[in-house]
């Protein structure tokens, strides 16, 4: 169905001629901008197609290379975050952690779950844009604290309290953005603990507040060190736009780790200007990434967590052969926990789409239980099932991951390498600097 | 008794480590801070009620994080001084740099001088006063606690500013999307006089105007798109 619910399977396109440059859903969109007078928000990330880790497939390994027996032989996929200058780097049993999602945005037994989840894989899940709850430090034995521009609930205690620290500079799928929290969520405890008045728009700024520019975070992040008596590595969080600079100035700055967040990043809530037109593709960051770091001789010693659209354990094992440290997953750990499925289907119609479609966290009326602070609807997220679900899902990535290792003759996830990857089309060629399948073409090299 | 500490000797981090190793029961620990020379993230996280005097003018983010201590600056203060501030009380007896006091979510922060701009940026519950006048974009997003300013307020006094309360005693011409001036009660006024007397201040509390939020811009509204 397109927004106008015109189902284009039943369309005889004999009879009608559709507009390119008015398409339904476009038509869809001047109306509802006629009806509202204001942009459209909602979650998820971009709908639009783009180049993806799709368009890469791995060269496995013949007469050339030998592979990695299945099961019998080892594949390691474990990973150490923030060995520059932390005391205490993180020590991760999988490449996979659980991105930033604020309480607020997400409800507390969707938090409950990630981190019992993430716990139970050896990996680390991430506060978000309203500060700590106890029931996410309780649940996740590694859990990194967001120090973001609003700075909402940053308390001191907190920062000693966590594993590590995460500066978010931007997020993927709003680069030059700040966050928003529409009034439906912002519960009185979501209020409390923000600072704000109950069931206000929450709109949060998009700079920090006390520094701008790459000095200025040096400084900052020498104040969270002191702070943290140099003891918790230190992530900076961007958005993918100039990946290159960007990435240099934040290892200049004294990041330990450097997360970037693709153009396909989802959100609990944005302008779908934002999600759908800025930002760069997650294919194409992680290369210009990965060169900015070689370029200073710091791969690999600052540690580089890519996100934005991940969703299987190929997305994983590419990202890892492009040179990423890790990969960090929003959106996906949703589904898993039960975004999009099936069930409650009349919910879904209320709030005018069906399961599949659904981008509608920023309503607060999410039908499955994640997006909201609605305690009847939370209910609907049982915490130790939802727990047990995003547990298999890890556990999926990480073994489709090590499958595809072995293929490569790969004794660990982080031996795989762009010699290992083609690519399907001539955009994925130049986007990831691998050769097009079947010559040794990179376009622009 | 004053103990000595040469931040010469020791510098920040030897500074900060201390600090950070008193133990919660400490309540009378006195330390004289020399030689700070504008060093960034003095006395940043300290987490006791100890009192510090610092001789000399600091960096940015000094008291950053503070809890419980009292902690002032002989001299200026650079960038987001007591920044996120928790408890306690901070005095600077010059003026401050920008973003002085910002996200601070409680305690004391006393500026004798002036403040530049974006002072009580985003202020969450803290208390701020300064002496002397405020730069631009003061109190910017300002969600809780008080600002008061003995001088004049810059351009943008307030813009989007949710409950926090702005007293300003000179002018304060231009104010911020969805900041106006406000009735100040009888509870604001003795919360204002209470203020000043522990700042120090000796001023007429009828001289100063109250300035708070309309709350329009409090739910995306279509009349409001040009403040958004
Ligand atoms: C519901 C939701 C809430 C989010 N909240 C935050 C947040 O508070 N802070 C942040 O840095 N990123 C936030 N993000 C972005 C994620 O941290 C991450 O960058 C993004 O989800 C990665 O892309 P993916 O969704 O395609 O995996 C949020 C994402 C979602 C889906
Ligand atoms: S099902 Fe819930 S979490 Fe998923 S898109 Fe809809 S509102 Fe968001």
């Amino acid at each position: 169905m397109t927004d106008i619910g015109i189902n284009p399977d039943q369309i005889d396109l004999a009879e009608y001629r559709q507009s390119a440059t008015f398409p339904p859903n476009v038509i869809a969109e001047i109306q509802r901008a006629a009806d509202q007078g204001i942009y459209e928000i909602r979650g998820w990330g971009p709908k639009r197609k783009l180049p993806t880790f799709d368009d890469l497939a791995f060269l496995g390994a013949s007469l050339s290379r030998y592979p990695l027996e299945g099961y019998r032989e080892k594949c390691d996929t474990d990973v150490v975050l923030g060995s520059r200058f932390a005391k205490k780097p993180l020590h991760l049993k999988i490449p996979i952690t659980i991105a930033g999602m604020s309480f607020g945005a997400i409800s507390s037994n969707a938090k409950r779950a990630l981190g019992h989840a993430a716990t139970a894989m050896g990996t680390a899940t991430t506060t978000g844009d309203g500060g700590m709850t106890h029931e996410e430090r309780e649940s996740s034995e590694t859990l990194v604290y967001q120090v973001l521009p609003s700075r909402y609930g940053v308390d001191p205690d907190h920062l000693r309290a966590c594993d590590a620290v995460e500066i978010v500079i931007g997020q993927g799928a709003k680069p030059g953005g700040g966050g928003m929290l529409l009034g439906l969520k912002v519960s009185e405890r979501v209020a409390a603990m923000r600072t704000l008045p109950e069931g206000i728009d929450q709109r949060s700024a998009c700079r920090h507040p006390d520094w701008t520019g790459p000095d200025d975070l040096t400084i900052k992040i020498q104040e969270l060190r002191e702070i943290t008596d140099y003891e918790k590595p230190i992530f900076v969080k961007m958005a993918a736009t100039r990946v290159r600079f960007d990435v240099q100035l934040a290892v200049k700055a004294g990041a330990d780790v450097v997360v970037l967040d693709g153009m396909q990043g989802g959100t609990g809530a944005t302008q779908d200007v934002f999600i759908e037109h800025v930002g760069v593709p997650t294919l194409a960051a992680v290369r210009e990434a990965v060169e900015a770091l070689e370029e200073l001789d710091m791969h690999r010693k600052v540690q580089l967590i890519v996100s934005g659209g991940i969703r299987s354990g190929p997305d994983v094992a590419k990202a890892l052969a492009m040179g990423a440290d890790a990969v960090s997953l929003g959106t996906a750990v949703l589904i898993a926990l039960n975004c999009n499925r099936n069930i409650y289907v009349e919910d879904y119609a209320a709030l005018g789409t069906k399961p599949g479609f659904c981008h509608n966290c920023h309503t607060g009326r999410c039908p499955v239980g994640i997006t909201t602070q609605d305690p009847e609807l939370e209910k609907r997220l049982e915490p130790d099932a939802a727990a047990r679900r995003v547990r298999n899902y890890l556990s999926t990535l990480t073994l489709e991951t090590q499958t595809l290792a072995r293929a490569c003759g790969k004794s660990h996830v982080h031996n795989l390498e762009p010699e290992d990857l083609v690519a399907l089309t001539v955009e994925a060629a130049a986007m990831a600097g691998v050769p097009l399948a079947g010559t040794s073409w990179i376009p622009g090299r | 008794m004053w103990v000595d500490v040469d931040l010469e000797a020791v510098g920040v981090r030897g500074l900060n480590e201390r600090l950070h190793a008193i133990s919660a029961g400490v309540t009378d620990a006195r330390w004289r801070i020399r030689n700070p020379h504008g060093l960034h993230n003095i006395a940043v996280g300290a987490d006791s009620p100890v009192s510090l005097l610092i001789e000399g003018h600091v960096g940015y983010y000094c008291a950053g994080m503070n809890k419980l201590a009292n902690i002032t600056v002989a001299g200026h203060a650079g960038v987001g001084l007591a920044e996120n501030m928790m408890s306690g009380v901070v005095r600077v007896q010059g003026n401050a740099s920008s973003s002085a006091g910002a996200t601070g979510r409680g305690g004391l922060l006393v500026i004798e001088g002036d403040a530049s701009s974006r002072c009580g940026i985003s202020m969450k519950g803290i208390d701020i006063v300064v002496g002397g006048s405020v730069g631009h974009m003061s109190a910017f997003m300002a969600q809780a606690g008080r600002l008061i300013v003995c001088g004049d307020a810059g351009p943008g006094l307030g813009d989007s500013i949710y409950e926090a309360e702005i007293f300003v005693r000179g002018s304060a011409d231009d104010l911020g999307a969805d900041c106006i001036v406000k009735e100040m009660s009888r509870e604001q006024r003795e919360g204002l006089v209470s203020l000043l007397q522990r700042a120090g201040f000796d001023h007429d509390p009828s001289d100063f105007r109250l300035y708070g939020s309309a709350r329009n811009l409090y739910n995306f509204h279509i009349d409001n798109a040009a403040s958004y």
